[in-house]
């Protein structure tokens, strides 16, 4: 199990948790498997291609991470906005 | 009173007031991210809102309290596993049938909903267009921005597409087939083929009484059709210019029409630092600035295509329009006048009045 860290206003989606224990051997296999556990974050951060947002950034372990990127028990994926606007 | 939901680059604002007593802001929603459309549906009084999060991607939804709690709409997504994703939604259209609304998005598909709302559905024939390969987007990408139902007839739909033109149903989007005919791009060649799609519509708005008539802004062109969309003729001739976004009708006349012009595609701004709005009143045979109380000299104004709304009628038509300065303006004697609802809003993308 790693744990899926979020802040608002995914953290409200998710059952008003910001931590969540999956199961998942990559980030891409977490992100789905938060969707599976909590419908209602369903499309807002990976797309119907189920490809992880553009502005969305991943972080394991404190490292920039990838929708591809390896996952191990006990590691610690934050889900953030990534720094855009204007 | 007259209730104005402006969508804006930075969240939806509710503006509430009535021509000569001021607007005043009463709520403000979805703070910090982009609204492109919103509108209340009169049938249950809810507010609809069509946002395009650049984080969480664009969704629908709904609530009968602007400044409380909205309830995300379901279903408004292309198929899971393909190989495109739902960019942006353009705009939220209500239907003609109980509980039917519309919602227009990027790249250019259109949903539907009968449940007010609730939960929308991708319209496959459109989806699965055979001509879709040949549909190029504009600047703003491909955008299905216009959504024009016919009164009492449900099965008959008008949409644009920026830039792949005209698409005309009479089977309640069953089947679509091409409107184009007329319409006339320059920024195209000359030998262009007659069946090129990619055609960049900026607006159409269909006579409620009269629906086979049909005023189009286009990139490019001011059009009128008097065959529901099938073929268009060009009305430009006395505007200033034939470029602009928005355009708005009055329903007490079939033969009234109001454009916002802009100098050109090259240079979108209001021509000759002047803020003025354009009316015929004989169908595009000619027509007349009204600028009165509107911004000038040095007023360089973008006014995007949602951004243009009336209420009422005839004599008591209001309108209202927003431009990306992040001001709204509105007139409630049919343009005559104007005055000033809002003047320091962010960038205007769309504006809806009741």
């Amino acid at each position: 199990m790693a744990t899926v860290c979020l802040r608002q206003p995914l953290k409200r989606l998710a059952g008003d948790q910001a931590d969540h224990d999956l199961a998942g051997a990559t980030v891409g296999e977490l992100l789905a498997a938060l969707e599976r556990a909590h419908p209602a974050v369903d499309g807002w951060i990976l797309d119907e291609r189920g490809v992880m947002r553009r502005h969305i950034n991943v972080f394991v372990n404190g490292e920039r991470a990838a929708q591809e990127t390896a996952v191990a028990a006990g590691d610690r994926v934050d889900v953030l906005p990534a720094i855009s606007g204007g | 009173m007259t209730e104005l939901l402006v969508g804006t680059k930075k969240g939806l604002f509710v503006l509430e007031g009535e021509p000569g007593d001021g607007f005043e802001v009463t709520a403000r929603a979805f703070a910090g991210e982009p609204v492109e459309y919103a509108l209340r549906d009169p049938r249950s009084g809810r507010i609809l809102a069509a946002t395009s999060s650049p984080w969480y991607g664009p969704k629908v939804f709904a609530t009968d309290d602007p400044g409380g709690e909205w309830q995300q709409a379901e279903g408004v997504e292309l198929p899971e596993g393909g190989d495109k994703a739902l960019e942006k939604l353009w705009i939220l259209r209500l239907g003609e049938a109980d509980g039917q609304v519309f919602a227009g998005g990027d790249p250019g598909v259109l949903f539907e909903s009968r449940d007010g709302g609730a939960t929308f559905e991708l319209n496959q024939a459109l989806w699965e267009h055979p001509t879709r390969p040949k549909w190029h987007p504009g600047g703003g990408g491909l955008c299905l921005h216009t959504i024009e139902t016919w009164p009492g007839e449900p099965d008959r739909l008008a949409i644009a597409i920026s830039a792949a033109g005209v698409w005309l149903s009479d089977d309640g989007g069953r089947s679509w087939r091409k409107g184009n005919e007329g319409l006339r791009p320059r920024y195209l060649p000359e030998d262009t083929p007659e069946d090129e799609v990619g055609l960049c519509v900026h607006r159409m708005r269909r006579h409620p009484r009269q629906p086979h008539r049909i005023f189009m802004q286009f990139h490019g062109g001011v059009y009128r059709s008097d065959d529901a969309g099938e073929s268009w003729q060009d009305i430009a001739p006395g505007l200033p210019s034939d470029f602009g976004f928005p355009l708005a009708i009055d329903p007490a006349d079939p033969d009234s029409a109001f454009v916002i012009p802009l100098v050109a595609d090259m240079d979108r701004v209001t021509p000759d630092g002047r803020v003025r709005v354009y009316d015929t009143r004989d169908a595009g045979a000619s027509w007349t600035p009204r600028g009165d109380g509107l911004p000038q000299p040095h007023a360089y104004l973008t006014i995007l295509r949602e951004a243009f709304e009336r209420k009422g009628e005839g004599d008591a038509l209001e309108l209202y329009f927003g431009s990306t300065s992040g001001a709204v303006f509105g007139s409630g004697d049919a343009g005559a006048s104007w005055f000033d609802a809002a003047l320091n809003l962010p960038p205007v993308y769309s504006v809806s009045a009741s």
